[in-house]
């Protein structure tokens, strides 16, 4: 079994940052990388790209459009009609790359971000937006997309996802002689979950049963304004080993070294080689949320050597190169976000209000006696408002 | 079809007869397997059903809760088992914030059929953490159902209840009667898993008790007999929800309740069923309504848990006080 992969295509870039309180800590910025930010191809000596420019163009077009949902969300909060939202911008080529590596029996445990994915796996975005605009919980369904229900208590996704995989081996959908026939599980969480203790006992649980569960931590340096050395001395991936399982890291805004790192995940996992860690080594461009103010926390000068990193122009660039797209491609993948953003701006003041009404039937399979009478309380209280004046 | 057995052995047996009924359950816990876990409960269950549905956990309690959850979002049923009340706090998110309201957060959509098993109750000479009472946490929360069984026959068949239910269930296990006998009908369940049961029909006062308490109340009512006085006893069974019409059915006949639990008093069930009987019953009372509880301390050390959990004496004490008024 490979315990850890090093591979790396830019083993230059590593530093030791020394931290306020004198505290050496290695900074280590190697990972595997198939598109420089110039969009140039790279070879991996162990990952290569096994799709064609065809799927590459796919990907820029998830890209786009989960940008676009994102920047609109955004946008729409500012002007109120959004509670809060989670900018996901930057972080697209990690979340439609692993996207892509999906399979049929696949499922997805996602953490709050995962905006990209959740349309990839065929979410409505305005059945997402409101949560957010406080219309709903949660209201998609899970089980048709394979998308599971974000989650805001953070990390506790990866044990459901971990208890799920536990499901597809006694279902006998891993390690079939078919490929067709296996399936695993993905789950997202971010830097800053790495230091939650479910985090650690879902890594404990899945080596433990060998679960076909692939851990995909999207390290976009910062949990709100704390940077990833208040987290982890050591790069995340590293941490793998100590729970026996094999930990990489790519570059996160690398849509092709994504799919290709998380399609070897997810095929040895569905193969019941077992459970791995992927880092995807990446940057939150934008705030964690729409109450955040990053400006209090990190440089301008941060941000702008990552935005010269953007994970959507590397790829622009490359296709166009190739001549695999061209102009009118792009103003054609440019109409359809429009209509998205159209769709996203004109449905978002359409979500029917709810009415707490709407509530009581969900708590439990059938409605107890004590909180019927409670609803006829509250629902007599409500007519008493209605009545004739005497 | 009745047996006589222990309540260490009913619930043994109705997990078994929960795992024969449907392949979908499965158990998980810390030494659950080939130990049969430290009270014996799950005994031989791994051999009979494999390792597969009869898991070894490793020794992290939100583990087990959070992958149990995820299996039930598989369609699995799993029963985990806690292995002392003390120990269930490292996994208070998961049931809290996750299990509890799966089904709410999905607008319906999802249900979590889980049973987690807690061997709770003191008075049985434990170090500490190990003989807590931590029900009114789960009964504050929404989406749960916590339920108690007193005697082997309730044990048998509360469990495969709980099994069924389509709601996250906190089954809480009396430690200290694991070992009494009693009779166990092994053809139908005698009661639906949210009713309470009248143990013992009086006119005087009502004593309103579950789980380890039902024995000692019981004893305090025939004790009270040989001085002339006719106490009714009911077994809540159901902590969450409760029985309120089985409640206010006895108060209203005896005037007077009293509460006994081995919980501490402040923010206990106690608090919350005599909230109830006076919204319901204020006028068919003769008297306060008492609580007989563990004082409002950590659980102290065992040569004193005596003193400190209620007792027969501590009840009637509680009735005459009832009675003056």
């Amino acid at each position: 079994m490979v315990v850890m992969v090093t591979t790396s295509t830019n083993p230059d870039a590593s530093e030791t940052v020394v931290t306020p309180g004198g505290t050496r800590i290695e900074r280590s910025e190697e990972f595997i990388q198939l598109l420089t930010p110039d969009g140039e191809r790279v070879d991996d000596e162990t990952f290569a790209y096994a799709h064609d420019d065809a799927t590459i163009a796919a990907n820029l077009r998830h890209m786009v459009l989960g940008r676009r949902f994102d920047t609109e969300a955004t946008a729409l909060q500012r002007k109120g009609e959004l509670g809060l939202w989670p900018p996901s911008l930057g972080q697209e080529a990690a979340q439609v790359g692993s996207g892509a590596a999906l399979g049929r029996l696949d499922e997805v445990f996602p953490s709050y971000r995962e905006h990209s994915v959740a349309l990839m796996c065929g979410v409505d975005p305005l059945d997402m937006l409101q949560t957010f605009r406080g219309t709903s919980m949660i209201d998609w369904d899970s089980r048709r997309a394979r998308f599971h229900l974000y989650s805001f208590v953070i990390g506790t996704q990866a044990l459901h996802a971990t208890g799920y995989a536990m499901g597809l081996q006694r279902d006998g959908l891993v390690g079939n002689d078919d490929p067709d026939d296996n399936g695993a599980v993905l789950v997202y969480f971010g830097d800053g979950a790495t230091s939650q203790g479910d985090v650690s006992e879902a890594l404990v649980f899945a080596a433990s049963y060998q679960a076909p569960v692939v851990f995909f931590v999207q390290n976009n340096q910062w949990a709100i304004s704390e940077p990833i050395e208040v987290q982890s001395r050591i790069p995340l991936y590293r941490r793998a080993a100590g729970f026996g399982i094999p930990g990489l890291r790519v570059d996160g805004n690398d849509v092709l070294a994504v799919q290709a790192v998380t399609e070897w995940a997810l095929d040895r996992a569905r193969r019941g080689e077992g459970p791995a860690l992927i880092e995807a080594f990446t940057y939150r461009m934008g705030a964690h949320t729409t109450s955040d103010d990053p400006t209090k926390y990190r440089r301008r000068e941060e941000e702008a050597a990552w935005r010269a990193k953007d994970p959507i122009e590397r790829v622009t660039t490359y296709l166009l190169g190739r001549g695999a797209i061209d102009q009118a491609w792009l103003d054609s993948l440019a109409e359809e976000s429009e209509a998205l953003g159209v769709r996203i701006r004109e449905g978002v003041g359409q979500l029917p209000e709810p009415r707490l009404e709407d509530f009581w039937a969900l708590t439990y399979a059938s409605l107890p006696p004590g909180l019927a009478q409670q609803r006829d309380e509250y629902l007599a209280y409500e007519a008493s408002f209605d009545e004739e004046p005497a | 079809m009745t047996q006589t057995m222990t309540m260490a052995k009913a619930l043994n047996a109705g997990l078994r007869r929960a795992l024969e009924a449907d392949p979908k359950v499965l158990l998980a816990g810390e030494d659950i397997g080939k130990l049969g876990g430290v009270f014996r409960i799950t005994e031989h269950l791994q051999r009979d059903f494999g390792p597969e549905r009869v898991v070894d956990s490793p020794l992290a309690e939100s583990g087990i809760v959070g992958t149990s959850l995820g299996l039930a979002l598989r369609g699995y049923r799993p029963v985990v088992e806690i292995q002392f009340d003390g120990f269930v706090y490292p996994a208070f998110d998961q049931i809290v914030s996750q299990v509890s309201r799966m089904r709410f957060r999905s607008m319906g959509r999802l249900s979590v059929p889980m049973v987690i098993r807690i061997p709770y109750g003191g008075g049985i000479g434990a170090i500490e953490h190990h003989s807590e009472s931590p029900e009114a946490y789960f009964a504050h929360t929404p989406g749960l159902v916590v339920v108690s069984p007193s005697t082997p026959l309730d044990a048998y068949w509360m469990i495969q209840q709980a099994i069924a239910s389509d709601d996250p269930v906190i089954f809480l296990e009396p430690k200290r009667r694991y070992h009494e006998k009693g009779e166990v009908d092994l053809a139908e369940p005698p009661l639906a898993l949210d009713a309470a049961r009248v143990v013992l029909q009086g006119t005087d006062a009502t004593l309103l008790t579950y789980g380890p308490m039902v024995k000692t109340c019981v004893e305090a009512a025939i004790a009270a007999q040989a001085e002339g006085r006719s106490l009714e006893v009911v077994d809540l069974r159901s902590l969450s929800p409760l029985d309120d019409a089985a409640i206010r059915a006895s108060v209203e006949k005896t005037g007077r309740a009293i509460v006994v639990h081995e919980a501490v008093r402040s923010g206990g069930l106690g608090a919350e069923i005599a909230a109830r009987i006076q919204e319901t019953s204020f006028y068919s009372l003769e008297a306060p309504v008492l609580r007989v509880a563990a004082y409002d301390m950590p659980y102290p050390p065992s040569r004193v848990e005596m003193a400190y959990l209620p007792d027969l004496d501590r009840i009637l004490d509680a009735v005459d006080r009832s009675l003056s008024h």
